[in-house]
């Protein structure tokens, strides 16, 4: 504890391109990047699947792959691709950025699928017979009740991300996985750096799956107004049920 | 990329234990992990108040990035191999404590009636028809926890010496800018988590003949 104190103390924590401000914004930086990158690709897709009923096969078989895969793997094996396309960048940024991006297509995918799965088929054939155009159905009534299913995929994914991208540091991405690395190698000397980083991650991490967490509370109960006031965690799983369902 | 089959072909040894260590790193937290949730998952049955706390904390552990999970834990532990065994049962503890939790409330409460009107105890109901029939839901968390923690267990060789299992690979692979090694540590670690998903699949089937030849779709995100 003495130890994280006297590195947390030290104003050279805090400064310059090292300082832990500028390694919280590397890391912040990086997953919005991969995050928007993923769902470019993903968000589109998984919806497509979901609206239309076909291609549900592959966003099921994509979301165990997706699980199965691990990202540290992902990031040393991406790196003789990416070294090929930048030296400089190819060594540290690029291979993370392509890992974290691989990472969170899965689950934005296979959430915004299995969102609008979950709606109600009568509600949307209803829409239909109102005399709604597939667009409208869409917009108007699927995305709207399955947006707190859509926001658990998306909290899956920046999970993973930010995971992935202390990983990073590994290949000398920065971030704040640069402390424990850092600290690591340091031996004895390095603890507080190596506990500070890990502590500075744990809360990173907690800090944006709960305020995503809100947002999906405050989606659920635009949903479904009937719920009522929320009752603490018990509404938010942070990772769907697996029932064994397809 | 150039995968070197000779360097494999020499290195079986090696390889099979990496794989064998890989099965320990995980196997351990994972029995711990479902014993665990078991009790916290009969309590949270008996006393539905508790179940929101243990959601909060075991979501809030789920939630600490692996690495820095690993991190906070050399100071206490060393090098040692607890500490990759303590992050890795905790992040079972989520995913296992909800789903048996809804294995047991998917039993009818008819059949818990009945079980009653039999005249079963508390423990005999729980033992021979409760679990029993929560054994799916109880599958599918373990399905999912096990594949999560063979891609997690990679993460231990970051910072640990020896112990890495797979993760070793691919730590050595990059060090000594070595293909094969990485991408066989890769490679293996996926093809370890879909044979032990299949593994379970059989093994539910097992558990639950009355189910018969209902299909086991895969679990969703």
């Amino acid at each position: 504890m003495n130890e994280v104190a006297r590195w947390l103390a030290d104003p050279a924590t805090w400064q310059g391109g090292t300082g832990i401000p500028v390694r919280v914004l590397e890391h912040l930086a990086i997953v919005a990047a991969s995050i928007a990158a993923a769902t470019l690709v993903a968000l589109p897709v998984g919806l497509w699947i979901g609206h239309t009923g076909r291609g549900a096969t592959l966003a099921v078989n994509l979301a165990n792959v997706g699980r199965a895969v691990p990202s540290y793997a992902v990031i040393v094996i991406v790196l003789p691709f990416s070294l090929s396309f930048s030296r400089e960048l190819g060594l540290n940024v690029i291979p993370t950025f392509l890992a974290m991006v691989l990472l969170a297509i899965p689950p934005i995918l296979v959430g915004a699928y299995a969102g609008l799965r979950e709606v109600d088929r009568d509600l949307v054939e209803s829409a239909r017979g109102m005399g709604l155009r597939e667009r409208q159905v869409l917009t108007g009534v699927e995305i709207p009740l399955a947006a707190p299913v859509i926001v658990g995929g998306f909290r899956t994914a920046v999970l993973n991300v930010i995971a992935t991208a202390t990983i990073g540091a590994v290949l000398g991405f920065g971030g704040l996985g640069r402390y424990i690395l850092d600290g690591r190698l340091r031996g004895i000397g390095g603890t507080g750096e190596l506990i500070g980083g890990a502590v500075l991650v744990a809360l990173l991490a907690v800090g944006v799956d709960l305020v995503l967490a809100v947002v999906q509370r405050w989606l659920s109960r635009r949903a479904d107004p009937s719920l009522g006031p929320a009752r603490g965690y018990r509404d938010l799983p942070a990772i769907p049920l697996a029932d064994g369902a397809p | 990329m150039v995968i070197d089959w000779g360097w494999i072909a020499g290195h079986l040894d090696d390889i099979v234990a990496a794989l064998w260590q890989h099965i320990v790193l995980v196997g351990i937290p994972l029995a711990t992990g479902f014993a665990i949730s078991l009790g916290l998952g009969i309590w949270a049955v008996r006393r539905p108040r508790v179940y929101g706390p243990i959601t909060a904390v075991t979501g809030v552990l789920y939630t600490i990035p692996s690495l820095a999970a690993f991190a906070l834990l050399v100071p206490v532990f060393g090098f040692s191999m607890l500490v990759a065994f303590i992050p890795l049962t905790t992040y079972t503890l989520l995913i296992l404590f909800r789903n048996i939790v809804a294995g047991f409330q998917s039993v009818p409460s008819e059949v818990l009636e009945a079980a009653d009107a039999m005249g079963y105890r508390q423990r005999d109901r729980l033992l021979r028809v409760e679990i029993p029939l929560a054994v799916p839901l109880m599958m599918a968390g373990l399905r999912l926890a096990a594949v999560t923690l063979i891609g997690l267990a990679t993460v231990v060789s970051i910072l640990g010496s020896g112990y890495g299992g797979l993760g070793q690979l691919i730590t050595d692979g990059l060090q000594t800018f070595f293909p094969t090694k990485y991408v066989l540590g890769g490679v293996l670690s996926v093809a370890l988590a879909v044979v032990v998903d299949l593994l379970f699949v059989r093994t539910e089937r097992r558990l639950t003949p009355w189910a018969g030849a209902r299909a086991t779709g895969a679990v969703p995100a």
